[in-house]
């Protein structure tokens, strides 16, 4: 493996609430390589978000050392080292779809013309070109998750951070979606981490598979796949495949029996 | 007396027409929605009429309609320089400085938590203080003229814009700050493309109540000093003279201008905050 661009070691996360404190992360240890693809599986409450919100920067490890491309976490946010796709598509209810994807690319200052550009063939990427002129409350929930893809596309970040972003697609969709961000991913050698609750999208998409458990929220096992990097959508059916998501899912039993 | 009978079977016949229009199947015209109000209106004043003339009422304690109109016409020569002291230039300058100020201090306020605690409770303090007290007392401070008046309509005004665009611009949900967040973006981005837009709804609720304040402020101020114009001078001096019916008159164009005033500012929120679930078709 080359040189990592996110490594994390002995992270702890406790939250303060109003109950008590909440042991979110525990001891979680993990290196992510340049042009890794990741995803983290896990039961819900198990801290995945927390885990992709502390690279983002967004949420303030209580304990170990987070690193990204050499920086903290919140210099690499400044410097807009990232893309992150949230678990709701929270797009701005006062702009157009075309407007919420030209947001970023507005607040980074690219050109008018390159915005009106990168939003057309981010659009068309996601399939909704033709959308670009209504407004986020005019369509599906699938439909504003999309965009939200979109919007995180827009600026070509190195680090690609998503948020369960296929939950609320139908099964054709998010097959279509899968090969795009494969193609992505290949094309252009982000660093992606990904959040997904589905067995077989975490072996079809990743090079790494982290299984964690809940309560509180620790790494069980780090599964590196063994598939290529060219994948068409029948490998799913594959010998190889079916025993990568095999270790997968009792990877999840396990940390379910432990808790 | 067959006046006052005529009024009343005016009143059963418009009330009957009225029904028959607002529950029959025509009800969901948009015709129909503004005629009915209008027929009410009209009602109102045809009974008014024929009660006040049945009835034989002294004019000084209330004119007929048709009097009032009357005056208004008749005097339309007095009435538009008072409407031009009064509102364009003490009310609506004091609007426009006061909301102004208002949400500029807001800004501030929101971004210094010291502020928030200081500002505020000395803006609600300035809310409490009685009109008829601050008003002597600014027209002392800033003369005669249309100036005074406006000065009173900032104190009227000041504090509802504020806490209202405060409260404003607080309303983002961590979500979409989350996002601003993994942008870098710096705090006047945020500012104009994410908490300003937010706030719109929460800001056109307050400059709607503003209209209806400043209004006011600017008649009442002119009772304690003001040029020999002005809609409020004009109310004090003809009670003096018991001119009832040009009393009447003022507060035509008083009401007509306090609705076409908060009209257009409702008719503006409509255009920018279209996307809010309260505005949405
Ligand atoms: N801001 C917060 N304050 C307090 N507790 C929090 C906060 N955010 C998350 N938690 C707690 O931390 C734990 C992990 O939450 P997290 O959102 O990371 O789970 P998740 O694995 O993403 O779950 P899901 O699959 O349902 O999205 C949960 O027990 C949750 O209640
Ligand atoms: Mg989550």
């Amino acid at each position: 493996m080359n040189q990592p661009v996110i490594s994390a070691s002995h992270l702890d996360l406790t939250f303060q609430t109003n109950d008590g404190p909440v042991h979110a992360l525990r001891d979680v240890s993990l290196d992510i390589g340049k042009g890794e693809f990741v995803s983290f599986i896990g039961p819900s409450g198990c801290g995945k978000t927390t885990f992709l919100r502390c690279i983002a920067g967004l949420e303030e490890p209580t304990g170990g050392t987070l690193a990204v491309n050499g920086l903290t976490p919140d210099a690499a946010r400044r410097s807009r080292a990232y893309g992150y796709v949230f678990q709701a598509a929270g797009l701005y209810p006062w702009r157009t779809i075309g407007g919420n994807i030209r947001l970023p690319l507005e607040i980074m200052g690219f050109s008018k013309e390159e915005q009106a550009e990168r939003v057309k063939r981010t659009l068309e990427l996601v399939d909704l070109a033709g959308f670009e002129k209504k407004f986020p409350w005019q369509l599906s929930g699938g439909m504003q998750q999309r965009a939200s893809i979109a919007r995180a596309l827009a600026f070509d970040a190195d680090i690609l951070l998503m948020d369960e972003p296929f939950g609320a697609l139908d099964e054709i969709v998010r097959d279509r979606l899968n090969e795009e961000l494969l193609k992505l991913w290949d094309r252009t050698g982000k660093t992606i981490g990904f959040v997904t609750h589905s067995i077989p999208e975490a072996v079809y998409l990743s090079t790494k598979i982290v299984v964690m458990s809940p309560r509180p929220g620790r790494i069980t096992d780090v599964i590196e796949s063994t598939l290529p990097r060219e994948r068409p959508l029948d490998i799913r059916d594959s010998a190889e495949f079916i025993a990568i998501a095999h270790r997968v899912r009792d990877g999840l039993r396990a940390g379910h029996i432990d808790a | 007396m067959i006046l006052v009978f005529a009024a009343v079977a005016v009143w059963i016949g418009a009330w009957a027409f009225n029904g028959w229009l607002a529950n029959g199947r025509f009800s969901d015209l948009a015709s129909v929605r503004l005629a009915v109000p209008l027929i009410f209106g009209a009602t109102v004043i045809v009974v008014w009429e024929l009660i006040v003339r049945g009835l034989q009422v002294p004019p000084v304690i209330l004119p007929p309609p048709s009097t009032i109109v009357g005056a208004f016409f008749g005097n339309f020569g007095v009435l538009w320089p008072d409407f031009v002291q009064t509102f364009a230039k003490g009310a609506l300058g004091g609007y426009v400085i006061g909301c102004g100020s208002a949400l500029l201090t807001a800004i501030l306020v929101d971004r210094y938590d010291f502020l928030r605690r200081g500002l505020l409770p000395v803006g609600n303090f300035m809310a409490a203080l009685p009109i008829v007290g601050t008003a002597p007392i600014l027209v002392m401070w800033f003369g005669f003229d249309w100036q005074s008046k406006a000065a009173v309509v900032v104190v009227m005004v000041f504090f509802p814009m504020l806490v209202n665009t405060v409260a404003g611009l607080r309303d983002t949900s961590a979500m979409q700050r989350d996002l601003m967040r993994t942008y870098g973006a710096s705090y006047w981005q945020t500012l104009f493309k994410l908490r300003f837009p937010a706030a719109l709804p929460f800001i056109f609720n307050g400059l709607k109540i503003a209209t209806t304040l400043a209004l006011i402020g600017a008649i009442v101020a002119e009772f304690f000093g003001s040029p020999t114009r002005g809609l409020g001078f004009r109310i004090s001096t003809s009670v003096g003279t018991l001119a009832l019916d040009m009393v009447w008159a003022v507060i035509v164009v008083a009401a007509l201008t306090g609705t076409a005033f908060y009209g257009a500012v409702a008719w503006l929120e409509r255009r920018m905050t279209f996307w809010h679930p309260s505005q949405r078709k």
